[in-house]
């Protein structure tokens, strides 16, 4: 019992982390449109303002497959375990 | 003598109006307060739910973000209310050119963003964006922000799916139905799957991040009450159990995670919706199908 229910711990600790390797995509995909809008500004510093809310714009969108994983990371430590066990202590029962 | 009168009359409804649109809010804290429940060390829960009505089917549980959100609407509507009472063609008042102000900029990004058939947009728009921003800012306050629950945001980007769909309805319903075989038919359970991941992938954006901010948060707020027991866990009595590392320090990263974060949510949420609902909108087809209406019109007219 304490086997399985230890089992289901690490499996979800495990899983949250390799959730969150997901997190290296959004990190290159924001640098590389922060280094862009940085030389779009460099070159006509005129339009900073319109570059500077695309950008945003851009970085909020490239961000959500990272805010994915962080959901399932999350859901994966503070939901899943309770759950999971529940329902074996129901199966044992 | 008049002027003054006038003056006064207005500052107590200004007052009537600010103090209502605070209400709510501090509301909310005394409705917290009141049903907080002790807790030890990390805990981070959904929304609570005060009560449950009865229902035939299932029971309709009243929770935390249906009643903050609540409380949010009436704030904003009194603020509103506070914003625009009195107005005079000649803008005198600093709150009537705010107002001014935010109806420009609202009209101009929907003006932009949506094109010319889409004017009507800017009161939903601003609408969506001050919800938004309000219920997120509420985190603020410490009170349970509405957007860190997944029903609520799930519930406004059902709302811009309806909006979608019926724009793409416009064009007619063969020509929506052509739309997901294309470009090829094989692509079909795809482009399905596509229709719905516009709503999901809104909603968890605008959740995602305001839920991980307050989770992020709250590990910190743990953490630092951890690393003042172990530096000053050695001092006598009460002295030894203050977490001095908690003061203050947290704030700073509520700076970014409520204040900047928040504000930006909601106005990615509204670019969002402004977008996919211009987007959505197939202007040839739509006009194809008014000149085939008016010429059967004109038709049906000569026969007359």
């Amino acid at each position: 019992m304490e086997l399985a229910i230890g089992l289901i711990l690490a499996g979800c600790a495990i899983g949250a982390g390799a959730a969150m390797i997901a997190g290296i995509g959004p990190g290159i995909g924001e640098g590389n449109a922060v280094g862009k809008a940085c030389e779009a500004i460099g070159r006509q510093p005129e339009c900073k303002g319109s570059v500077t809310s695309t950008m945003i714009m851009g970085c909020a969108i490239a961000e959500t497959t990272g805010i994915y994983a962080l959901i399932i990371a999350i859901l994966l430590i503070f939901v899943a375990p309770n759950m999971f066990v529940n329902i074996l202590l129901n199966a044992v029962k | 003598m008049t002027k003054s009168k006038t003056d006064k009359k207005f500052l107590a409804v200004d007052i009537f109006y600010l103090v209502m649109a605070a209400l709510p809010i501090v509301c909310g804290m005394v409705i917290k307060i009141l049903t907080a429940t002790p807790s030890n060390g990390i805990e981070i829960t959904g929304a609570r739910i005060y009560f449950t009505i009865p229902m035939p089917l299932q029971d309709l549980p009243i929770t935390e973000s249906q009643i903050n959100s609540w409380l949010v609407m009436i704030t904003l509507l009194f603020l509103c209310l506070y914003f625009t009472h009195g107005l005079s063609v000649k803008a005198k008042l600093k709150r009537q050119l705010i107002a001014e102000w935010i109806v420009k900029q609202t009209q101009s990004l929907v003006d932009t963003n949506m094109g010319d058939f889409f004017k009507g947009y800017a009161p939903f728009i601003g609408a969506i964006m001050g919800l938004s921003a309000l219920s997120s800012l509420l985190a603020l306050f410490g009170i349970y922000s509405p957007t860190s629950d997944i029903n609520v945001v799930g519930g406004w980007a059902i709302l811009t799916f309806i909006l979608i769909t019926y724009y793409k309805l416009k064009g007619g319903v063969f020509n929506y139905l052509k739309g997901f075989t294309e470009p090829i038919f094989v692509m079909t359970p795809l482009n399905i799957i596509g229709e719905v991941a516009t709503p999901v992938s809104m909603a968890f954006r605008h959740y995602g991040n305001v839920l991980s901010g307050s989770v992020i948060a709250v590990l910190i707020a743990t953490a630092l009450g951890g690393l003042s027991k172990l530096l000053l866990g050695w001092l006598p009595g009460f002295l030894g159990e203050i977490p001095f590392l908690q003061i203050g320090l947290p704030a700073i990263l509520s700076i970014y995670f409520d204040l900047f974060s928040s504000c930006m949510q909601a106005f990615v949420f509204a670019m969002l919706t402004m977008l996919n609902i211009s987007g959505a909108f197939p202007q040839d087809l739509y006009e194809k199908r008014m000149l085939k209406k008016r010429s059967k019109q004109n038709k049906k007219q000569k026969i007359n």
